[in-house]
């Protein structure tokens, strides 16, 4: 009897797994190509930099079931379901990602970059070769933040229909079924934790040694 | 030609006059050794050399050419340099970082790697033994000859010293210069050194340029500086006396 309760969630639970983990890997990978990029841009601009970093901090107060009901009339971006999901979460991601990348690149020690120009690489040489390099490690401890309150975030989403394992939750708490509470929670505690180690992991292996 | 000539150049930043019409002419093969206190402007004329600045007005030129013309990129791979501490990259073994210009300038790999090698062994760090460690994993003066042995790698025409010793200990500082001597008989290159050092100055320089407040106040081959009569002179020259006995020692 239990058991078959059992294999229902898993026969479930593997597909909002899968949903899941497509809306935090898209979330994830458009937000670091939007804030890593912009991060280096705005190395060299300090006005924009204080703003882009105001507003991306701006973004992440809206509490996160207002910003899925906020973007859900918009037209292009919103609407029901994962694209509209992916939007919100992908505004949450870029804080972390933008701050660490800014961060990292400025703390690049100014006699290395000087010995670097000096020694005649090109601006972009100096970025790929000197400054990414070694600003990785906190580019990493970056995307590491983003990642985790992605994967907590993303379990918000199934209020709109976008999936993933909030269906579970969600569903629990109108049934008042623990069982269901905790099928979505602890697969996403547990996806939370491993992305945490994961990037923790390239993180140091990124530092210098 | 010279290698190097500054015509009355003047360098500002902010309204602050840095070099006050600065006129001088280096030869090919010299080493000439810019000397000067704090804030003198003895790195901001180094710094004029490579294009890292430009002049505010007059020219530096190089080869003939002033710096303002120059493709920068180009300029300064034809120009080793050496700073304090090396300024050697964290993340690079000893021997990518040494091996670096030659890499931009797009040697083929098995070139550069004997480049490497050879240039590792005539700074006293066996290439065997020191190529692949990362900078971190070494002393201060073996980084040092790290960064010589960089500066030194696409075999440049001139050669900058920004204080290169000078957060050395005495007994290392003494070991480098007399490195510094032994390279020079070796490689015959054009060399520009910074330092506050008088003693440093006299040990290394075919011809001294003393800066005072931005201006030359003294050029000419050590054996002369000793005697000028400028009053900036006369106070390194004091440091000297104060220092005799011990520099006798020491030689």
């Amino acid at each position: 009897m239990l058991s078959d309760v059992l294999q229902d969630l898993l026969d479930e639970g593997v597909g909002l797994l899968g949903e899941h983990l497509v809306l935090v890997l898209s979330a994830m990978l458009i937000a670091s190509a939007i804030a890593i990029p912009a991060g280096v841009l705005l190395t060299s601009h300090p006005r924009g930099r204080r703003v882009a970093l105001a507003i991306a901090s701006i973004g992440q107060t809206i509490p996160s079931l207002a910003l899925f009901g906020f973007l859900i009339p918009i037209p292009f971006i919103g609407g029901i379901g994962q694209h509209t999901a992916i939007v919100a979460l992908v505004l949450y991601g870029l804080l972390p990602i933008l701050r660490n990348t800014v961060t990292g690149i400025l703390g690049v020690d100014i006699v290395v970059r000087d010995s670097a120009l000096a020694m005649g690489m090109t601006r972009g040489q100096i970025l790929r070769m000197v400054e990414l390099p070694l600003a990785a490690p906190t580019i990493i401890a970056g995307l590491r933040i983003a990642a985790v309150t992605t994967v907590g975030t993303a379990t918000i989403a199934a209020a709109i229909g976008a999936g993933g394992l909030g269906v579970f939750i969600f569903r629990g708490i109108a049934s008042v079924d623990k069982l269901q509470i905790l099928a979505g929670a602890i697969p996403a505690a547990l996806l939370a934790l491993a992305a945490d180690g994961a990037l923790g992991w390239l993180e140091r292996k990124c530092a210098p040694r | 030609m010279s290698a190097v000539e500054f015509h009355s150049v003047t360098y500002r930043i902010g309204g602050r006059l840095i070099l006050d019409n600065l006129t001088l002419s280096i030869e090919p093969g010299e080493t000439l050794v810019l000397l000067g206190r704090s804030g003198s402007g003895k790195t901001t004329a180094l710094r004029l050399i490579n294009g890292m600045i430009l002049p505010t007005s007059g020219e530096v030129r190089i080869g003939g050419k002033p710096t303002s013309q120059w493709d920068l990129v180009r300029l300064r791979r034809g120009i080793g340099y050496v700073i304090q501490e090396g300024g050697l990259f964290p993340h690079f073994t000893v021997a990518r970082n040494v091996g670096l210009v030659p890499l931009l300038e797009g040697w083929r790999a098995e070139d550069i790697a004997s480049r490497v090698s050879d240039l590792l062994d005539r700074v006293n760090l066996p290439a065997r033994d020191y190529s692949r460690r990362f900078p971190r994993e070494l002393s201060g003066g073996q980084r040092q000859r790290v960064g010589v042995a960089r500066a030194l790698a696409a075999d440049p025409g001139i050669l900058l010293f920004d204080e290169p010793f000078g957060a050395l200990d005495p007994v290392t500082r003494l070991d480098l210069q007399r490195e510094f001597l032994r390279l020079r008989a070796d490689f015959g290159k054009t060399s520009v050194f910074v330092t506050h050092d008088v003693r440093e100055a006299m040990k290394i320089a075919t011809r001294i340029a003393l800066l005072h407040g931005g201006r030359l106040a003294f050029l000419g081959p050590p054996g002369e500086f000793r005697q000028s009569p400028h009053p900036e002179a006369r106070a390194f020259l004091d440091v000297l006396l104060e220092s005799g006995p011990e520099l006798n020692n020491a030689e």
